[in-house]
């Protein structure tokens, strides 16, 4: 259903060389909530990414080998991520906290999307968060149709640095979809338009895929 | 009782804590994450509410039982019961978490203490409540039927 993913079959074999490796999307994510983070957990394996689940930012950027300690730096080729979800409100080091040390890092992990997380729709903060270099924020409780819209955008920069790749070494090939638009761009305006920012409000309407009577 | 006179009790049951106003949507979104391959998702996620929800509540009792109450401490631990309470969809433990905490802005002790009767009451309510759905689950999954899937349009 998402345009990453008609793409990718055009493209299987130069996808595979790319770093992120085959097709499944790592997320780092980090809540000190005990309940979200099994939630959060469920609902991004659910949706086929594979997950690192993490309490603190302290424990993320441990876990991203970011907090200096030769010793825990595991090297980055292991620890590849492609999305970082993070609580905003946690004791200690805020998600904002995480962010900004995220985004002042060099190179490979200051383009690492980081979505921010929050109870709260206070404007001011949203504002901060993507000011500071946040890709989305979105209002808590996550919902399964959050998480598909996020792998779809992440999905598709990933294709399109796959695309560059490819385009640079055959121009005899079709490697330029009509559909795609400038990821960023498509994200900030769904964004708006959706649950994810201003709007808390679901849809009262849900139906279930499969019955099970 | 057959295994469909079992279901139909279920969504009898299911529907009246919506209607009621136990349970919101979230829930429901709880129920689309559960599977043949995690076919106890929600009863365990539930579980960890149950555990955090007591702990908070002993937090919030020691917290405002002391002689210069710490308003942000307790506000919090509500924040945290609120959060949690959403996360599965509890309403009314989450709406009594946002009434308490109007209240810890206003440092006003009496209240808050009235705020955490308040939250403690939700919270028997919706854990008997879902204690009682899941043993209804069980029963129906022990006669050989299947949980229905609910529909929130009703």
């Amino acid at each position: 259903m998402a345009g990453g993913e008609v793409l990718r079959q055009n493209l299987p074999e130069k996808l595979e060389e790319s770093p992120s490796g085959a097709n499944e999307l790592h997320v780092l994510a980090v809540d000190d909530s005990l309940v979200d983070r099994k939630v959060i957990e469920r609902l991004l394996k659910i949706s086929s990414c594979k997950v690192t689940v993490v309490e603190s930012g302290t424990r993320a950027l441990q876990y991203l080998g970011l907090d200096g300690d030769k010793k825990s730096s595991i090297g980055f080729d292991s620890v590849k991520v492609n999305l970082i979800m993070t609580d905003y409100s946690m004791p200690g080091m805020t998600g904002y906290d995480l962010l900004k040390k995220i985004k002042q890092e060099s190179s490979v992990f200051r383009e690492i999307p980081v979505v921010i997380m929050s109870s709260e729709n206070i404007l001011t903060r949203i504002d901060r968060c993507l000011e500071e270099g946040a890709e989305d924020f979105l209002l808590k409780p996550v919902k399964l149709s959050d998480v598909r819209r996020l792998k779809d955008f992440i999905m598709r920069g990933e294709v399109k640095e796959g695309e560059k790749r490819c385009c640079k070494r055959s121009r005899s090939e079709d490697c330029s979809p009509s559909s795609m638009t400038h990821p960023c761009d498509s994200s900030l305006l769904s964004s708006l338009s959706s649950s994810s920012v201003l709007s808390p409000l679901s849809p009262s309407t849900l139906s279930s895929k499969k019955s099970r009577l | 009782m057959d295994v469909g006179q079992m279901q139909r009790q279920w969504l009898d049951y299911t529907r009246s804590l919506f209607i009621e106003g136990f349970l919101d949507n979230q829930f429901l979104q709880l129920q689309q994450l559960q599977d043949e391959n995690n076919p106890e998702f929600v009863v365990e996620v539930v579980s960890l509410f149950f555990d955090d929800s007591e702990r908070l509540l002993k937090d919030l009792n020691f917290a405002l039982d002391q002689q210069g109450v710490d308003f942000k401490k307790v506000d919090a631990h509500v924040h945290q019961l609120k959060g949690s309470s959403s996360s599965i969809g509890a309403q009314r433990v989450k709406n009594a978490c946002i009434a308490f905490r109007n209240f810890c802005e206003e440092q006003n002790v009496e209240a808050c203490l009235r705020c955490l009767q308040q939250v403690k009451q939700e919270y028997c309510l919706v854990k008997n409540k879902l204690e009682t759905l899941f043993r209804l689950e069980q029963q129906i999954v022990a006669a050989g039927g299947s949980i229905p899937m609910m529909e929130l349009g009703f």
